[in-house]
């Protein structure tokens, strides 16, 4: 990425050069330089840079004002006080009464500062020089000498077996470190290939916390289950649901395409994973007629009356069915785990 | 500092104060060099100032918010004031944010100001960034305080991210699902990150925790680091300014920062505290009251990030989902290349600073800005770079597109497709027209002055417009610019006939550069022998 084949007079000429073929005087565009001081009002009427500190003043007093009134709202307005403000709607007074008597007690302050620097303080433009950033030549020399009289009364470059051991102690050490995070978790293993679902699990319906039975699935209904004996305040809960959340719908089992689905269902009852394909939100939106149901995050839709499969969006592969049927009870059981893995795909899914 | 001379005048007390810290802290010196330094006046150079006061908002009212945030995972039964959810199930972590919200008198208050101060922030930081771009600002010597101010952007979003998914509801909680479905995405490595960040399987217990951490100490801790670096190296270089009348790249023309900017600058810190608190007062952000605890088996339509995640979730919505299942692997390229891209996207802003410094081969410092018009394929980059990053943003929000412009979903997920490719380039092509546009309006003023308005009949009856001349500061101001001249690799023979060597890097080198300042993409300014030419001869306009 080297430059140096680029000449200098290449480049354009120095913006503070004069610029343009002709030199000095006789260029029209030459920099007049800074232009001189427009007196403000305020610098030539005595009264105007009064009105302007009591405009401060002004300014600097409301704030004060406005604490006062913060204090006082903070005090008067209990927590849970809803009060009707236009255009706001139903709004906690607390919150109103104290954001804006803040909001005025700093604005005020910005606002008296401002007004201050702008009519009563100096405006006289200055003009600073710039000094190049890179050190002068004598001051590299200089730096180079000292750092090539460290390193050659260190022994650095000569004494190889010091540096190289160095260099390894350094470069190990920062093991000790990595080694300590190992136990931020458990390794992958086999965690993402099961859910709590098995053989002989009955399909408790989440509304009412009772077994599902077939005929409590109606046609163009969306019901959601989880499996039986996982208890809401077990301390994995979060952890099962996100695998074993399940979608039961009924489709007349003439209008389930795919054959397998048929097959795994029980009278048209299919039991799909909530839990979407693509990131892992969980499915909510069901379309009666088509069967199709929607991931409302990314918008990932599934055919539900043919094995899932994705219709549109950004999912990459169908959603897993549990196969189910009845027992002996009459209520819907699963009749195993999801054979494959439920949720995103991952590297070892296969 | 007493001399000889005054040791019998009695110091008064703010000097002896000072004398003290200066036998300590060597101030005066300091003062010397910073007290009375000049800053340039110009609005645009206020918007980093935004971004620096809305980080120490963000830090005080997190503080604040530390006080009665509690960040664990533990399940509770809600007993609060908040009606609604009396005896539902949640997180210790969002009960906690209920009470600061019910419970706390002002607690609303400030964590309101607290999110949308970052909202502002990271709007701030994305524009303060375009000025920079526009500008030029990037030069020699300041690419380093550019990548300074890019990790600023990019840390800035992920302290933004792990901060609104600590209250554990269900809107967040999806994003953090989201998050972790993309971690798996990751070939080899992904259920690995995944199975340490969170402790295990997902949701696990422990990422309210580790978010925590990361949010208030390790991410903040990084920034503020980085932003004092930012600001030292500003003042260090001393701030850029705009051409004009006097200013030049060897001077910083302006006023000093004592008391004309203590003032302004510090009460801007006032203007936007007091400007974000009202707003937090009148406005509610992230009411998680009335989005519920997370379960990772329910959500909530319409569920969007926060503004400065929305292109990355624009990317993940409309990629096709690609997978490859090779060798009982799986290759989840509809989640792998939104991410890849979102990563590429960011980073070519980020370097784009030594490319162009490569293309021009100028090692100079810069020290007076660019017209955005005036670098006409820079400016178009970045146009064309803003376009992306916005199609993304509408492709983030496509449902909400979709319900309040009665669009079709898909419709919306096909346009973002194609304009994500068509858009950045319609963009280019646009931008650099009205730039070279702009540049020959202004060599028209240069050298025909500038439109008066008034209408003068001639002696043969021709109605003409009066022209003025400019004056000379606006003669100069518009022809101050700098303009390269493209890089030629020189005939591929030499004199003898034989064939040159000529690397495919200078080839492309070459080409670039007169993409940049070839004929057709800059507009060769005015000579001083145009202008005195046409001057001359006055009968005419």
């Amino acid at each position: 990425m080297s430059s140096q084949e680029i000449p200098e007079e290449n480049l354009p000429a120095e913006q503070d050069a004069a610029h343009g073929a002709v030199e000095g005087a006789g260029d029209p565009f030459a920099d007049p330089g800074l232009p001189a001081h427009k007196p403000r009002i305020q610098d030539i009427d005595e009264r105007a840079a009064n009105r302007s500190e009591r405009a401060v003043a002004f300014m600097f007093t409301l704030s004060m004002l406005a604490t006062v009134g913060f204090i006082a709202s903070y005090v008067i307005f209990p927590v849970d006080k809803i009060v009707y403000i236009f255009p706001f709607g139903h709004v906690s007074a607390l919150n109103f009464s104290l954001g804006l008597t803040l909001g005025v007690a700093l604005f005020a302050i910005g606002a008296g500062a401002v007004h201050w620097a702008r009519t009563l303080m100096s405006d006289v433009e200055v003009a600073d020089d710039r000094h190049a950033i890179a050190a002068e030549p004598e001051v590299k020399a200089k730096v180079l000498a000292d750092f090539a009289a460290g390193a050659e009364e260190s022994a650095f470059g000569r004494r190889k077996l010091i540096r190289n051991t160095m260099f390894g102690a350094l470069a190990l050490v920062p093991l000790a470190g990595v080694v300590l995070l190992r136990d931020l978790g458990p390794l992958p293993e086999k965690k993402l290939r099961s859910t709590l679902w098995a053989k002989g699990k009955q399909l408790i319906n989440m509304n009412t916390m009772e077994p599902l039975r077939p005929e409590d699935v109606v046609v163009g209904s969306l019901t959601f289950a989880m499996p039986e004996g996982l208890e809401e305040d077990a301390h994995d809960f979060q952890v099962q649901i996100a695998k074993a959340a399940l979608m039961i719908i009924r489709i007349e089992p003439d209008n389930i395409k795919d054959k397998r689905e048929r097959e795994w269902a029980h009278e048209g009852i299919v039991a799909f994973s909530k839990i979407c394909t693509h990131v892992g939100c969980p499915i909510s939106l069901y379309e009666q007629q088509t069967h199709h149901v929607l991931c409302p995050c990314h918008q990932s839709t599934f055919d539900l009356s043919d094995g899932a499969r994705v219709i549109f969006g950004p999912a990459g592969h169908a959603l897993p069915q549990l196969r189910i049927g009845v027992n002996s009870e009459g209520n819907l059981e699963a009749l195993g785990d999801f054979e494959e893995p439920v949720g995103p795909a991952f590297w070892e899914r296969g | 500092m007493s001399t000889a001379t005054d040791t019998k005048r009695k110091a008064p007390a703010g000097e002896k104060v000072a004398d003290w810290a200066d036998g300590r802290l060597g101030i005066y010196s300091l003062a010397k060099a910073n007290m009375r330094k000049i800053f340039p006046d110009h609005w645009s150079f206020m918007l980093g100032e935004i971004c620096l006061y809305s980080f120490i908002i963000i830090i005080l009212t997190g503080v604040y918010l530390t006080l009665f945030f509690h960040p664990s995972m533990n399940e509770v039964v809600y007993h609060g004031p908040y009606e609604p959810m009396q005896g539902i199930r949640m997180s210790e972590a969002y009960a906690s944010t209920l009470d600061i919200s019910f419970d706390v008198r002002g607690g609303l208050l400030v964590r309101q100001i607290h999110h949308w101060a970052a909202l502002i922030f990271l709007a701030g930081m994305f524009v303060h960034m375009m000025r920079v771009f526009f500008t030029g600002a990037f030069r020699k010597p300041r690419e380093i305080n550019w990548l300074f101010g890019f990790l600023l952007f990019v840390l800035g979003m992920f302290t933004g991210f792990t901060g609104y998914s600590l209250p554990d509801d269900l809107l967040s909680g999806t994003g953090v699902r989201f998050t972790q479905g993309a971690i798996l995405a990751m070939p080899v490595i992904g259920t690995y990150i995944s199975m340490f960040l969170f402790g295990g399987e997902f949701p696990g217990g422990d990422f309210v925790a580790r978010f925590y951490s990361i949010h208030i100490l390790l991410l903040p801790g990084i920034m503020l680091g980085l932003l004092v670096g930012h600001l030292i190296l500003v003042f260090y270089h001393k701030h850029t300014q705009f051409a004009g009348p006097g200013r030049t790249n060897k001077n910083v023309v302006g006023m000093p920062l004592l008391p004309v900017y203590m003032a302004k600058a510090g009460g801007f810190f006032f203007l936007v505290f007091g400007v974000i608190a009202v707003i937090a007062g009148i406005a509610s952000i992230n009411p998680i009251w009335a989005i519920g605890p997370y379960r990772p088996d329910q959500v909530s339509t319409g569920a969007q990030p926060d503004w400065y995640m929305g292109f990355a979730e624009g990317l993940i919505r409309v990629m096709p989902g690609w997978e490859i299942n090779l060798w009982g692997h799986t290759l989840v390229l509809g989640v792998l290349i939104p991410l890849t891209l979102f990563g590429v996207i960011l980073g070519a802003i980020a370097v784009y600073p030594f490319i162009e410094s490569w293309v021009t081969g100028d090692k100079r410092e810069h020290h007076i800005l660019d017209r955005p018009r005036n670098a006409p394929t820079r400016t178009a980059f970045g146009v064309a770079w803003i376009t992306v990053y916005f199609i993304g943003l509408v492709g983030g929000g496509n449902d909400l597109w979709a319900t309040h412009f009665h669009l079709s979903l898909n419709a919306i997920s096909w346009f973002v497709r194609i304009f994500f490719f068509a858009g950045p380039v319609i963009a280019f092509v646009v931008t650099k027209r009205i730039c070279l546009g702009l540049q020959r309006r202004d060599k028209e003023k240069v050298l025909h002055g500038r439109e008066s308005g008034l209408i003068k009949r001639l002696p043969h009856g021709e109605f003409v417009e009066v022209h003025e001349p400019l004056a000379p500061a606006q003669l100069h101001t518009l022809t101050a610019h700098e303009q390269y001249k493209p890089v030629e690799i020189g005939p591929l023979v030499d004199e003898n006939g034989v064939k040159r060597k000529v690397s495919v890097v200078q080839k492309l080198r070459a080409k670039l550069s007169k993409g940049y300042y070839g004929e057709n993409n800059q507009i060769a300014k005015p000579t001083a022998e145009e202008y005195k030419e046409i001057t001359s001869g006055h009968g005419h306009h």
